[in-house]
This record gives structure tokens, C-alpha cells and sequence, in this order.
């Protein structure tokens, strides 16, 4: 069975927020559309996002490091608010995993959003329906697109490729391979709810270098003593062809 | 949890009503006992008709929590694997069957079907009542499960849950029962009076326990497991957004400390203390108004519980919303 997902390195994202803005801009024209904003230009701005950065800071100053973390579905593969909808409106989709909401059965009665741990559903004010991120279903489902097309809006806009889309059940997809390769990790694990999105962490690589790697201390051979030129300077002969 | 007067108003006076319900067919079952004098039909109909005023209440509360309640229908279809679903479909039962038990009351279809043992006379209203009682059960199953299933939400996830949502509509149910007695100047007063302190004092062992609890545990999951960075000094800088957002509305009561506390005093005596005593003073005065002051008191004090209830519950998603620089 499929299941797409994200991948999103840490190591990676700036946190310049252009899967947010293009998030905003594909869904709010497509299929999931309209995500409307609510006071967008006066005091105390409000909207429908399916995805946003936040960012954290470990350590303290000047010992700290930055975290950029995008926020979005994590798309789990037990999904804890797809059994809790009274209408059937939230489900999962058989074929590629995603968990999307059915506009026309949702009745806005916002229990899903308390059942999901993760804070990943909101209500739109305008339809007064449930809303998430639908790892743009319409995109990445549409054979008319040329296939490296064929990936979220998020995925695509991402100028430091700290986005990766595939599916995390081939060993074999690129996502597979960051997860198992990289570190990746899922969030909240202690739930169970097997989220399929998963983050790579912080890594550094560094070499040990000693002292003594550089510099030999002993040199039985004396391989580096170059023998002396010959009078006069080199010659052809003295050149090995 | 942000509190929602709309399942506040909801699960309070469809508690009474269901009350209400099983004081009405305790009473009944007692007079078939010979333990309490017969009360006429029109007792039992007016009962119900209260019952069933109080459940079409709670019905209205509920719609206005939701965003398209025109297509409330739906909500039946999910049933096997959503309480809310399943509450949607048996509180029009109770409320059907309530009302079919008020109805043959008042039409006075009471002549007994068959007798039972010779002793037993089974009429229609017992059987019909005997159903309410199941539907009346399991509503109170349905509507506490709600909260009770939701695993992440430590503070409802436990048996207390339905425990204190039994007991407290029960409790209500008997006060008012007790009330609409003294109000007609009927002979069950102390019955129902006794039965609501009953009621009440088991749910206040249970609300207190659940208060206990509430107060001290952790949450299972924080701040390094919910970003995945496990590091001992890890603090928020930006939310993503500065106006707020369904997040930061939906989850968050943003009460303070004290308001709480004096909440939690305010219902603990509203609730518990003040009905009982009342309702012992009413016994010993034999007082008519001091039984419809205790359910006015404690139906009051019961909808301070419920908001209390819903900023006990501390939902994990509000690890992502602690500060903004």
C-alpha cells in the first residue's frame, strides 16, 4: 500500500516561509479553496493556513541554535480524527494514505480537532467547515501534469529543498532512503498514531584530524627525502615518461 | 480546552432531563411496589413533558456548535466507530421514547397487558419506560464517552468521566423531580429528595476524585517529543503567525489561576454542599420552595462544573503554542 508523505530536514529549512505563502496560494485557488482570511489588513489578522513555520531555540545566547519547524498534517497512518467524525466526512484515502475532509458531508462540529494531538486541523470561518492539508490531492494526483510536477505546492517552493515527497512505505523512494539514512524521525511517537510525515534532525559532520595524521613521526623508509638533483638541473632522462 | 456554552448548555440540561426521566419511572416502579402511593397519569405526562422540554434544550444548545447544522443528519452514519455519532442517534430515541412514555400516561393507556407471577401487572407505559431507562443510560453513556475517548486529552480520559456525567445528571434529574413534587404539593418529596442527595454525594466522590487527578499529572508527551529536539533548554521564538489563530483560540481558555479556583470552589458548593442542605432543611421544615431552590442552585452550579470541565482538559497541541517573541 502507498503512502505519501512528507519529509522535512531541519538541517535544512531557513524558515523563509515560502511553503507557507505557496501553500496558501495553491489551495486557497484549488480544490480545498477558498481559505479565507479574516480581518487580513487591520489589527488582529486570522486565516485558514494548512501550513506554517515556527520556530525555537535551543540552548542560551550566544549558545543557542535555531530551529525553523514547518507545521503541517502529518498525514498518520492510524489517524485518531478520521474514527471520531460522526459523518464520515474525514477519511483516509485507500490508494496513497493522504487524510482529506469531504467539504460537502463535514458539519463543522470541530471534534476531529480534538481528537488530533497535533494541532493539524482547523475550521474555516467562511465555509464553517474542517480544513487541513491535503498534500495537494489535486496536484499530485493529476496525470495532465508533467510528473516532476506532480508534488505539493510546498514541495516545489521550497528553494533550499528542505521538502521531500514520495512514498515512506517504498524502501526504495527517496523518502525512504532520507528517513532510514538520515535520521528521520516522527513526531509525538508515544501516541501511536504512526504519523507518516517524518523530520530529519540537526547533523553536523566533522572529521577527526590529529596532530600526528599530518606530520609523520617516524619514517623508516625516508620515502619523502627526495634524491639530490643531478649537476646542472634536470634533464629529459631525469624525468620519468 | 477553550469552553463551548454550547455543549456546556447541552450536556447540562439533557442530564436534567434525563434525570428527570428515571426519577419519573423510579417513582413508578415504587408505587407498582406498593413502597409509595400512586400518583394519577397526569403526573407521570407533565413529568415527561418536562423531561422532554429539557432534552429538546439541550438539542438547540448543540446546533449552535456547529458550523453547517443543516446537514446534522450525516452525523448518524458513523456509529460504529464515533460516539458523537452514536449519541446523535440516541437522543432523539430517548427523546422519542420519553415522550411515548409522557403520551400513554396522559392518554391513560394503563390497564395492565398481562400480570407477572400474579403480582406484577405489566402495562404499557412499564414497558416503554423500561426502554427509555436503557436509552436514557446509554445517552449518558454516549454524551460522557465523547470526552472519555479522546486519549490525548489526559484529564477526560478516564472512567470518572461517565461517572461524574451519571451522577450529576442524576442528581439534577432527582432535585427537579423533587422540586416539580413540592410544587404540586405531592407526597414524593422526601423520595426524590433522598434519591437526589444519594446522587449527589456519589458524584461528588467522583467529581472529586477527578478533580484530584486532574490537578496533578503530567502530560505524556512535551515540548522535545512534540518537535523532536531533545535538548533540556528548549524554548519557543514564533508561532508562524502574530494575530492568532483556530489554535490558539480553539485550545486555549486563557483564564487565570484565581478564576479557576473560585470556579472550582463556586460549583463545589453549588453542586454539593448547598442542595443537600437545603434539601434536609426542606425536610425538616417541610418547605415547598426549598427543593426548586436546590435544582435551580445546583442546575447553576452544574454549568460552572462544565465549564471547569473544559479547562481541566489540557490538550497537547498547545506545546506548539507557548510563546511568541
Amino acid at each position: 500500500m502507498t503512502q505519501l508523505a512528507l519529509v522535512i530536514d531541519l538541517n535544512v529549512c531557513v524558515g523563509c516561509h515560502a511553503c507557507v505563502t505557496s501553500c496558501k496560494e495553491w489551495n486557497t485557488s484549488g480544490w480545498a479553496g477558498p481559505l479565507t482570511d479574516q480581518r487580513a489588513y487591520d489589527e488582529d489578522p486570522t486565516g485558514t493556513f494548512f501550513n506554517r513555520v515556527q520556530t525555537y531555540e535551543a540552548g542560551v545566547f550566544p549558545h543557542t541554535e535555531t530551529y525553523h519547524f514547518p507545521k503541517s498534517c502529518l498525514h498518520c497512518e492510524d489517524p485518531p480524527c478520521v474514527p471520531v467524525c460522526p459523518t464520515g466526512a474525514s477519511y483516509k484515502r485507500e490508494d496513497n494514505g493522504v487524510v482529506l475532509v469531504d467539504y460537502d458531508k463535514c458539519i463543522g462540529c470541530k471534534y476531529c480537532s480534538w481528537a488530533c494531538p497535533y494541532g493539524a486541523r482547523e475550521i474555516d470561518e467562511k465555509q464553517r467547515v474542517m480544513k487541513k492539508c491535503t498534500l495537494c490531492i489535486d496536484r499530485i494526483t493529476d496525470m495532465t501534469l508533467p510528473e516532476s510536477q506532480r508534488k505539493p505546492a510546498c514541495v516545489l517552493a521550497c528553494p533550499t529543498s528542505a521538502r521531500l515527497f514520495g512514498d515512506v512505505h517504498d524502501p526504495n523512494s527517496v523518502v525512504s532512503i532520507a528517513i532510514r539514512e538520515e535520521g528521520g524521525y516522527a513526531l509525538q511517537p508515544e501516541w501511536g498514531t504512526k504519523p507518516a510525515n517524518h523530520y530529519l534532525p540537526r547533523r553536523k559532520t566533522r572529521i577527526q584530524i590529529h596532530e600526528d595524521e599530518l606530520v609523520r613521526a617516524d619514517n623508516p623508509l625516508k620515502k619523502e627525502q627526495l634524491p639530490s638533483l643531478p649537476e646542472g638541473g634536470e634533464t629529459l632522462d631525469d624525468v620519468a615518461w | 480546552m477553550h469552553p463551548a456554552f454550547s455543549v456546556i448548555f447541552l450536556t447540562t440540561l439533557i442530564g436534567a432531563g434525563q434525570g428527570l426521566f428515571l426519577a419519573l419511572y423510579t417513582g413508578q416502579l415504587y408505587s407498582l411496589a406498593n413502597l409509595l402511593p400512586v400518583q394519577s397519569d397526569k403526573f407521570y405526562a407533565v413529568g415527561s413533558l418536562a423531561a422532554i422540554a429539557l432534552l429538546i434544550g439541550g438539542l438547540v444548545a448543540s446546533v449552535f456548535h456547529l458550523g453547517r447544522p443543516e446537514r446534522a443528519w450525516r452525523a448518524a452514519t458513523q456509529w460504529r466507530t464515533s460516539w458523537l455519532s452514536r449519541e446523535v442517534i440516541v437522543l432523539p430515541a430517548a427523546m422519542a421514547l420519553t415522550f411515548l412514555y409522557g403520551l400513554f400516561h396522559y392518554l391513560g393507556w394503563t390497564d395492565p397487558l398481562f400480570v407477572i407471577s400474579e403480582t406484577l401487572p405489566v402495562d404499557l407505559t412499564l414497558i416503554i419506560g423500561a426502554l427509555a431507562t436503557v436509552a436514557t443510560f446509554l445517552l449518558f453513556l454516549c454524551t460522557a464517552m465523547i470526552y472519555a475517548s479522546l486519549r490525548f486529552i489526559k484529564a477526560w480520559h478516564s472512567p470518572l468521566t461517565v461517572a461524574n456525567f451519571l451522577f450529576l445528571g442524576v442528581a439534577s434529574g432527582f432535585m427537579l423531580a423533587a422540586a416539580f413534587s413540592a410544587y404540586l404539593g405531592n407526597n414524593l418529596v422526601s423520595f426524590y429528595g433522598t434519591w437526589a442527595v444519594v446522587a449527589t454525594l456519589l458524584g461528588a466522590i467522583t467529581r472529586g476524585f477527578s478533580l484530584y487527578r486532574n490537578t496533578r499529572f503530567r502530560c505524556k508527551v512535551d515540548l522535545k517529543s512534540a518537535i523532536g529536539v531533545h535538548h533540556s533548554d528548549l524554548h519557543q521564538k514564533a508561532q508562524g503567525f502574530m494575530g492568532g489563530s483556530f489554535n490558539t483560540r480553539e485550545f486555549f481558555h486563557g483564564k487565570s489561576e484565581g478564576f479557576l479556583l473560585m470556579l472550582r470552589y463556586g460549583f463545589l458548593l453549588m453542586v454539593f454542599v448547598l442542595p443537600v442542605i437545603l434539601i434536609v432543611l426542606a425536610y425538616i421544615l417541610e418547605s415547598t420552595r426549598l427543593p426548586m431552590a436546590a435544582f435551580v442552585i445546583q442546575y447553576f452550579g452544574l454549568l460552572i462544573e462544565r465549564y471547569h470541565f473544559f479547562t481541566e482538559a489540557k490538550h497537547p497541541q498547545n506545546l506548539y503554542y507557548q510563546s511568541m517573541a
